[in-house]
C-alpha cells in the first residue's frame, strides 16, 4: 500500500511543480524562452500526462486486486492463465497511443535540426574546463571562465557557496546575443568531449574534438539566462557553466560595437608593483592554471606535477616563458596570454604557491613583438 | 546398450551419500552448480556492498554545495568505479549466481552442463573484479572517466593514470567469464532438461536467462574490442578514436552503446524471470500469458540490439538516425507494457499473502513501471535534448536497477533461501528490511527526477545552491537504503546459520510445488538432484503432478 502512497505522493509533487514552472528553476522542466523549447515543453507534458493516466490505471487495478484479491479475506484464486482479446487489446492501444507520440515529437525534431536561413552564427569551443566563443561574422572572440568567486569559493573546503552570487552558474565573460534572431551555433572541441546545455534554449549538444557539430536559437525574451557543461570533461567538468546574455538589437549592436574596440585595444604594457603583480597574477593563474595544478599549486600525484618547488617554475624565467608558450604533450601552450599576462602569471608562480624565487618580472621584459592581442 | 545404463546408475547410487569435500579446497575447486552458485551469490553480495560504500562517498558529498569530503578527480572515480562494480561486480554475478542454482533445479538437470568451465568463470570474475578494485590505490587513482570510458577523456595522461590498461584488461577477464557463463547456460538449457519438457514448458526465469545469454554472447566481444581498440590508442599509436589521426571519438560512443544497451537489458530480463515465478505463487494462480512473457522477452531481447544511439541523441547524428533510433526506441514500451500488464493480470482475482518476496516483486512491478516511464519520456528525441546527462536519466535508470533489479535480487533471496538452506528467514525482519527499502529508495532517487528537469548536469562533484534542498534529502534517503541493507546482510547470515529454527517444507510456499520442480525436492536441497530426471514436469501454466 505504502508503495501507491508514495507513488501518488510523488506524482502530486509533479503536478504542483506544473503550476510554478515559470520561475527559474522548480520541480518541472522549465519552459524556457525559444519556440523549440516551448514545443519540447509541451511534449514532456503531454507525455507526462499519458504516463500519468497509464500510470494510475495500471496502479489502481493493481492495488485494487491487492486490496480485495488477498488471502486473508478469504478470496479464492481463479485459475485462468490467457486471455487473447485484452492481450490484443494491450498490445495494440499502446501502439496507437506512440505512434500519436511519434507525430509531434517527429514535426519538434526536425525544427529542432534545422539551421537553415541563420542571421548570425558563433564559433562554440569546448576546452578543459572553459568555453571558447567566436563570433564568425565579426571576429569577436573571448573566452568564458567560471567566475573568481565561485573559483574561490569551490576550492576552499567549508566555504560557503551561498556568499557568491550564482554560486558555479557565472562565468567572467558572458555569451551575448540579440534576441528575436536566428543565431547558428557551430560546436567543437580541441581536447575531450563536452556539451553545450542551456535549459532555457532547449537543447545541449555535444562539442566533439576534431567534428563540428551545429544548432540554432532564436531567443524571444531579453535576459539571462544559465547552464553549464552536460559531458563528462574531467576533474573540473561541474566548472564550466554557460551564461548567455540575450539582448534587444540596439543594446546587442552597442555591445559589439565596444568588445571590438576592447579587442584591438594593446595591452598596457607599463611597469606594475609587486603587489599589482601577484594581485593580477593570482587571477590569471585561477582562470588558465588552476584546474590541472590546483589552488596550492601542489598539482595532482601521479597525473600533473607541483609548481611548488618546481624546476621550471623557479628556474631561469626565460625557459618558464619558453615553456609556457610551447606547451607540451600534456598541457596545452599558453601562447594566447599577452605580455602583461605573462608577467603577472610568472611572478606569482615564482612567488607564490610555496615558491620564493624573490625576482618581480614586469611586462616590458616578457612581451614579445606579436603579443599584442 | 540397457546394460551400460544400469551399471551406471548403480555407480551413481554407491556415491549418493558423498557431500561436499571438505574445507577450503572444497570452494576453490568445486564443480557443483550449488557450490558455484553460492560462491557468485557471496561474491555479488559483497561486492553490493563494496560498490555501496562507494554510492555513500558521492552521496555524502553531494549532500551540501561546496566541496566536503573527496577532491573532484576522486569523486569522478567514485562514480565511476561505483557503475562497473555494481554492474560487473553486484548485479551480473548475482544472477549468474541464481542461474547455477536454479537453472538445474528447474529444468531437472543434475547439474550444468560444464561444470568445470563454471568453476573457472566465477574465478575468473574474482579476478577481474580484484584487478579492477586493485586500481584504486595506483598512481593517478581508479579510472574516473566514467563507466562508459569515453575517449579521448579516458586516454588522457592528466586525467586518468596508470590504471587504464589494468582496468581495460580486468573488462576483458569479465567478459570472458560472462561469455564462458552465457555457453554454459545455454548448453544446460537445450541438452539438459528433462527429457519430458518442450521450449514452451521451461519457467519463465529458464527463458529469461536463455535470452539473457545470448545478449551476453553477442555483445561482450563488441565491448572487448572496444576497450581493446582503447588500448591500442593509448599505447601503441593507432587513431581509431582520434581524430587528428583520422579517427572519431564518436566512433567509440556507437561501438559502447552497441554493447551498452543490450547490456542494461542483461541486467533486466532475468529480472523480470523472477518476478514471474514469485508472484504466481503468492497469487496463487498460474502466471498469466505465459507466451506473450515468452515472446516480450525476445522482442525486448532483438530490440536492444537496434536502439543504441538513443544514448547518444545529443551527439550529432544525422536527422535521419535520430528519427529512426526515436522510433525504434518508442516501440520498446509495448513489449514491457506486456510484461507489466501480465504481471498485474497474475495477481487480478489471485489468493494473494504478502510475504517478504512478494512485497520485494510489487515494489518491483510498480517501480520498475515508473522507471519505464522515464524511459519513454526519453525516447522522445527532442525531450532528450532537455534530459540527456542530467539527473533525471541517474534517476531513470536507478529506478530500473535499485527497486527493480537489486528488489528482484532481494525478493530471489527471501524466496528461495528457505529452500536451499532447509531454514525459514526471520520473516518480521525481512519485513522491516523491506518497509525501510521501499521508502527510502524513493527519497532517494525521485528528488533526482526533480534535479535533473531544473537543470542539475550528472557527474558533477559539485552543484548550484538552488539543486541543495532536494539532494540532501536524495542523500538521506541513500544513507539509510544503504544502512536497512545491513538487515539483509544480517537475514542471509542467520538463515544459514538456522533462521527462525523453524523446519521448513520441501515446498516450502504454500503449493508451490504447482509452480515449479524445485520445490518437490526435500528442503534443504541435496548436494545431488535429479541424478534420475523427474518424469513429470510443469507445463507451460503449472506443474500437474497427478
Amino acid at each position: 500500500m505504502n508503495n501507491a502512497k508514495q507513488l501518488f505522493a510523488g506524482l502530486i509533487l509533479m503536478a504542483l511543480g506544473l503550476g510554478t514552472a515559470q520561475a527559474d528553476y522548480t520541480l518541472n522542466l522549465m519552459k524556457g524562452v525559444t519556440k523549440v523549447s516551448n514545443d519540447i515543453y509541451d511534449l514532456h507534458m503531454l507525455i507526462l500526462w499519458i504516463c500519468v493516466v497509464i500510470g494510475v490505471g495500471v496502479f489502481g487495478a493493481m492495488f485494487y486486486s491487492i486490496y480485495h484479491h488477498r488471502k486473508s479475506k478469504g478470496h479464492e484464486a481463479a485459475q485462468f492463465h490467457e486471455n487473447t482479446t485484452v492481450e490484443i487489446i494491450w498490445t495494440v492501444i499502446p501502439t496507437l497511443i506512440l505512434v500519436a507520440m511519434a507525430i509531434p515529437a517527429t514535426k519538434t525534431m526536425l525544427e529542432l535540426n534545422d539551421v537553415e536561413k541563420s542571421d548570425m552564427t558563433i564559433q562554440v569551443t569546448g576546452r578543459q574546463w572553459y568555453w571558447d566563443y567566436k563570433y564568425l561574422d565579426n571576429d569577436i572572440h573571448f573566452e568564458s571562465h567560471l567566475d573568481e568567486g565561485s573559483e574561490r569559493v569551490h576550492r576552499t573546503v567549508g566555504a560557503d557557496p551561498r556568499s557568491v552570487p550564482h554560486y558555479l552558474l557565472n562565468v567572467d565573460k558572458p555569451l551575448v546575443i540579440p534576441v528575436k534572431k536566428k543565431v547558428r551555433f557551430v560546436l567543437t572541441s580541441t581536447d575531450v568531449i563536452h556539451s553545450w546545455w542551456v535549459p532555457d534554449l532547449g537543447w545541449k549538444k555535444d562539442a566533439n574534438p576534431g567534428f563540428i557539430n551545429e544548432a540554432w536559437t532564436s531567443v524571444d525574451k531579453a535576459g539571462t539566462y544559465r547552464g553549464q557543461c552536460t559531458e563528462l570533461c574531467g576533474r573540473d567538468h561541474g566548472f564550466m557553466p554557460i551564461v548567455v546574455i540575450a539582448l534587444e538589437q540596439p543594446e546587442y549592436d552597442a555591445w559589439v560595437k565596444k568588445t571590438l574596440e576592447q579587442q584591438k585595444q594593446k595591452p598596457d604594457l607599463s611597469d606594475q608593483s609587486r603587489e599589482q603583480l601577484m594581485a593580477h597574477g593570482e587571477s590569471v593563474y585561477l582562470k588558465n592554471c588552476v584546474g590541472c595544478h590546483q589552488i596550492n599549486g601542489a598539482g595532482v600525484p601521479g597525473l600533473i606535477p607541483a609548481l611548488t618547488g618546481s624546476a621550471i617554475a623557479t628556474g631561469k624565467w626565460e625557459s618558464l616563458d619558453g615553456f609556457l608558450r610551447a606547451g607540451t604533450a600534456k598541457m596545452p601552450s599558453f601562447s594566447k596570454l599577452d605580455g602583461k599576462e605573462y608577467a603577472e602569471l610568472m611572478t606569482y608562480v615564482r612567488n607564490n604557491l610555496g615558491n620564493k624565487v624573490g625576482d618581480v618580472l614586469q611586462p616590458k621584459q616578457t612581451a614579445l613583438p606579436d603579443d599584442d592581442d | 546398450m540397457s546394460a551400460v545404463v544400469d551399471e551406471h546408475d548403480h555407480h551413481a547410487d554407491d556415491h549418493h551419500d558423498h557431500g561436499p569435500a571438505k574445507g577450503l579446497l572444497r570452494w576453490i575447486t568445486t564443480t557443483n552448480h550449488k557450490d558455484i552458485g553460492t560462491l557468485y551469490l557471496l561474491f555479488a553480495l559483497t561486492m553490493f556492498f563494496v560498490g555501496g560504500a562507494m554510492a555513500m562517498v558521492i552521496r555524502a558529498e553531494l549532500f551540501e554545495p561546496g566541496l566536503q569530503f573527496v577532491d573532484p578527480a576522486f569523486f569522478n572515480s567514485m562514480t565511476t568505479m561505483h557503475a562497473l562494480v555494481m554492474v560487473f561486480g553486484a548485479v551480473m554475478p548475482a544472477f549468474v549466481g541464481l542461474a547455477n542454482w536454479q537453472i538445474p533445479l528447474m529444468i531437472g538437470a543434475a547439474d550444468m552442463a560444464l561444470p568445470r568451465m563454471n568453476n573457472m568463470s566465477f574465478w575468473m570474475l574474482v579476478a577481474g573484479v580484484l584487478l579492477l578494485a586493485s586500481t584504486l590505490f595506483m598512481e593517478g587513482g581508479a579510472p574516473n572517466g566514467g563507466w562508459t570510458l569515453y575517449p579521448p577523456l579516458v586516454l588522457q595522461p592528466i586525467t586518468v593514470g596508470k590504471a587504464l590498461p589494468f582496468a581495460i584488461f580486468s573488462v576483458h577477464l569479465l567478459g570472458i567469464s560472462s561469455i564462458m557463463g552465457a555457453i554454459n547456460i545455454i548448453a544446460t538449457i537445450f541438452n539438459m532438461r528433462a527429457p519430458s519438457m518442450k521450449m514452451m514448458d521451461m519457467p519463465l526465469f529458464v527463458w529469461t536467462w536463455l535470452i539473457t545469454a545470448f545478449l551476453l554472447i553477442a555483445v561482450m566481444p563488441v565491448f572487448a574490442g572496444a576497450v581493446t581498440m582503447l588500448l591500442t590508442d593509448k599505447f601503441f599509436h593507432t587513431s581509431f578514436f582520434n581524430a587528428a589521426g583520422g579517427g572519431d571519438p564518436v566512433l567509440y560512443e556507437h561501438i559502447f552503446w552497441f554493447f551498452g544497451h543490450p547490456e542494461v537489458y542483461i541486467m533486466i530480463l532475468p529480472t523480470f524471470g523472477v518476478a514471474s515465478t514469485i508472484i504466481p505463487v503468492f497469487a496463487r494462480k498460474p502466471l498469466f500469458g505465459y507466451a506473450s512473457m515468452v515472446w516480450a522477452t525476445a522482442s525486448i531481447a532483438f530490440l536492444s540490439f537496434i536502439v543504441w544511439a538513443h544514448h547518444m541523441f545529443t551527439v550529432g547524428m544525422p536527422i535521419a538516425g535520430e528519427l529512426y533510433f526515436m522510433y525504434a526506441t518508442m516501440i520498446i514500451a509495448v513489449p514491457t507494457g506486456v510484461k507489466v500488464f501480465n504481471w498485474t493480470a497474475t495477481m487480478w482475482k489471485g489468493a494473494m499473502t504478502f510475504e517478504t518476496p512478494m512485497l520485494f516483486s510489487i515494489a518491483f512491478v510498480v517501480l520498475f513501471t515508473m522507471g519505464g516511464f522515464t524511459g519513454l519520456m526519453m525516447s522522445i528525441a527532442p525531450s532528450d535534448f532537455q534530459y540527456h546527462d542530467t539527473y533525471f536519466i541517474v534517476a531513470h535508470f536507478h529506478y530500473t536497477l535499485v527497486p527493480a533489479s537489486v528488489f528482484i535480487l532481494m525478493a530471489a533471496g527471501y524466496f528461495w533461501l528457505p529452500k536451499w538452506t532447509g531454514h525459514m528467514y526471520n520473516e518480521k525482519i525481512g519485513q522491516l528490511h523491506f518497509w525501510l527499502s521501499v521508502i527510502s529508495v524513493n527519497i532517494l532517487f525521485f528528488p533526482q527526477h526533480f534535479l535533473g528537469l531544473a537543470g542539475m548536469p550528472r557527474r558533477i562533484p559539485d552543484y548550484a545552491v538552488q539543486f541543495a534542498d532536494w539532494n540532501m534529502i536524495s542523500s538521506i534517503g541513500g544513507f539509510i537504503f544503504g544502512a536497512s541493507q545491513l538487515l539483509f546482510l544480517y537475514i542471509v547470515i542467520d538463515t544459514i546459520r538456522g533462521g527462525t529454527g523453524e523446519k521448513v517444507t520441501d515446498e516450502v510456499w504454500e503449493d508451490a510445488s504447482k509452480h515449479g520442480l524445485e520445490w518437490t525436492l526435500p528442503s534443504p536441497v541435496p548436494y545431488h538432484t535429479w541424478t534420475t530426471p523427474p518424469t513429470s514436469v510443469p507445463t507451460e501454466h503449472v506443474l500437474d503432478l497427478h
